[in-house]
C-alpha cells in the first residue's frame, strides 16, 4: 500500500477523528452512547453507509453536474440509510429498537455529507473507500469510548457484563441526558491535553 | 392526552435539545450571542413547522395509501431540503426584513436533524394534524429556549477566567450538562 493510501486510511481514526477533534455528528453521540454496546452498534451502521456512499459518489461523481451536487448526494445517502433500516428491522431487531430516531437521522449525520463534499466528491473510489474505513473506525471509536465510559460510570457494567457488587449503586446521572454532556466534556478535555503535548 | 400537556411536555420535559439530542449543531455552534441564537430559534420554528405540515400531509396523502412507508426517510430528507430552498427564495423577494434576520440561518437548517427527527417522530407517534403541529410547535419553541439561555451562559463565560485544560469546547459541554441537569427538574410535572 502506498504512503498516500495509507494516510487517507488512518487521517480518521484519530488524528482527524470526526467526533473527538473535528466534533461532526454530536446528536448520535450524546443520544445514544447510554451503553457500550449501542455505541458500537451505531458506529457501525454509520461506518456501513459512510462506505457505501463514499463509494458510490466517487464513481458516479463525474456525471453529476456540479449545481445539483448536494441534492445527488443527499438521494444517495438517504437510499442506502432506508437499505440499512430496512436490514436492521429485520436482521437485528434489538438494535433497531435501541437506536430508535437514530436510525434515519443518519442521513443528516455531518460526518457522512461533509467526507461526500471534501473527499469523494474530488478523488478515486479507492482512495474514497479507505477514507470512509478511516473516518468511520474514528466514529465507532469515539461512540463505544463515550458508551464504555457512560456505562461503567452509570450502571456498573461493560457491555452487559456487570462488575459491581450488589449493594453498590452506580453514578445512574452518566446514563441520563447531563452524563452525556459530561462525559463528552471530559473525554475532549483529555484529548485536547494529549493533542498539545506533541 | 390533551394538546396543552403535549405542548408543555414537548418545551419542558422532553426537550428536543437537552434531553432527546436533536439540533446539538447549531447548539453548540451558534450560540455565542443572545441575537444570533435568538435568530436561529425563529428560523427552526419557523422551518420546522412548515416542515411537519408538509411531511404530514405527504405521509397521509400520497406514502402510506400506495404503500410506500419504507421511502419515508429519502422522501421526507427531499421535502425538507427544497422546502428550505423555497422558503428561502420567497422570503428574499417578499419580506427582505425577515430575509435579513433570518437569511443566513436557513441553508443550515437543511441539515438539522432536529427539523427531520420532528417530521419522523410525528409520524411515529400517530399524532392528529393538529397534535402534530402543537409537538412540533414545543419542540421548536423548546429549542429557541435553550439555546436562547445557552447563550446568554456563553457570554458570561466569555469574560470568566476557565481553567487551560477545560477551555473552548470541554467547557461548552460541561455547561449544557448543568443546563440539562435544571431541565431535569421539570421531569415531575410530566403526566
Amino acid at each position: 500500500m502506498t504512503n498516500k493510501s495509507m494516510e487517507n486510511l488512518t487521517r480518521g481514526i484519530i488524528r482527524e477523528n470526526p467526533v473527538l477533534v473535528m466534533l461532526l455528528g454530536m446528536c448520535p453521540t450524546l443520544g445514544v452512547t447510554t451503553s457500550a454496546g449501542n455505541g458500537l452498534g451505531m458506529g457501525l451502521a454509520t461506518l456501513l453507509v459512510l462506505m457505501l456512499s463514499n463509494i458510490a459518489i466517487a464513481a458516479v461523481k463525474s456525471f453529476i453536474p456540479d449545481i445539483v451536487r448536494i441534492p445527488s448526494f443527499i438521494v444517495i445517502i438517504a437510499s442506502f440509510v432506508t437499505i440499512l433500516e430496512m436490514l436492521m428491522q429485520a436482521y437485528a431487531p434489538l438494535m433497531y429498537d435501541a437506536l430508535g430516531i437514530y436510525i434515519p437521522l443518519i442521513v443528516v449525520n455531518c460526518i457522512i455529507l461533509g467526507r461526500a463534499e471534501a473527499f469523494a466528491s474530488k478523488h478515486s473510489v479507492f482512495q474514497s473507500l479507505l477514507d470512509a474505513i478511516g473516518m468511520g473506525l474514528g466514529f465507532t471509536l469515539a461512540l463505544t469510548l463515550l458508551g464504555s465510559l457512560r456505562e461503567m460510570l452509570g450502571n456498573g457494567s461493560l457491555f452487559g457484563w456487570s462488575f459491581l457488587s450488589e449493594n453498590a449503586s452506580p453514578i445512574l446521572l452518566f446514563i441520563m441526558p447531563p452524563g452525556a454532556f459530561l462525559a463528552l466534556g471530559g473525554i475532549i478535555a483529555v484529548v485536547n491535553r494529549l493533542k498539545g503535548e506533541k | 392526552m390533551s394538546y396543552l400537556m403535549i405542548f408543555i411536555t414537548g418545551i419542558f420535559v422532553n426537550n428536543i435539545i437537552l434531553s432527546q439530542f436533536l439540533g446539538i449543531c447549531p447548539f453548540l455552534g451558534v450560540s455565542k450571542k443572545i441575537s444570533t441564537a435568538l435568530g436561529m430559534g425563529m428560523a427552526v420554528t419557523f422551518v420546522m413547522t412548515l416542515s411537519t405540515v408538509v411531511t404530514f400531509l405527504l405521509y397521509y396523502t400520497f406514502l402510506q395509501p400506495l404503500g410506500l412507508q419504507f421511502m419515508t426517510t429519502v422522501a421526507f430528507i427531499l421535502v425538507i431540503a427544497s422546502l428550505v430552498q423555497m422558503v428561502e427564495i420567497i422570503l428574499k423577494k417578499s419580506s427582505p426584513a425577515l430575509y435579513q434576520a433570518l437569511g443566513i440561518f436557513l441553508p443550515l437548517i437543511t441539515t438539522n436533524c432536529a427539523v427531520l427527527g420532528i417530521a419522523i417522530l410525528t409520524i411515529q407517534k400517530n399524532f392528529s394534524l393538529i397534535a402534530g403541529i402543537c409537538y412540533c410547535l414545543a419542540a421548536a419553541l423548546g429549542f429557541t429556549l435553550a439555546i436562547v439561555i445557552f447563550a446568554g451562559i456563553r457570554e458570561r463565560l466569555e469574560r470568566t477566567p476557565i481553567p487551560k485544560l477545560m477551555q473552548g469546547t470541554p467547557i461548552v459541554l460541561i455547561t449544557a450538562a448543568l443546563l440539562s441537569m435544571a431541565f431535569m427538574g421539570f421531569a415531575g410535572i410530566s403526566y
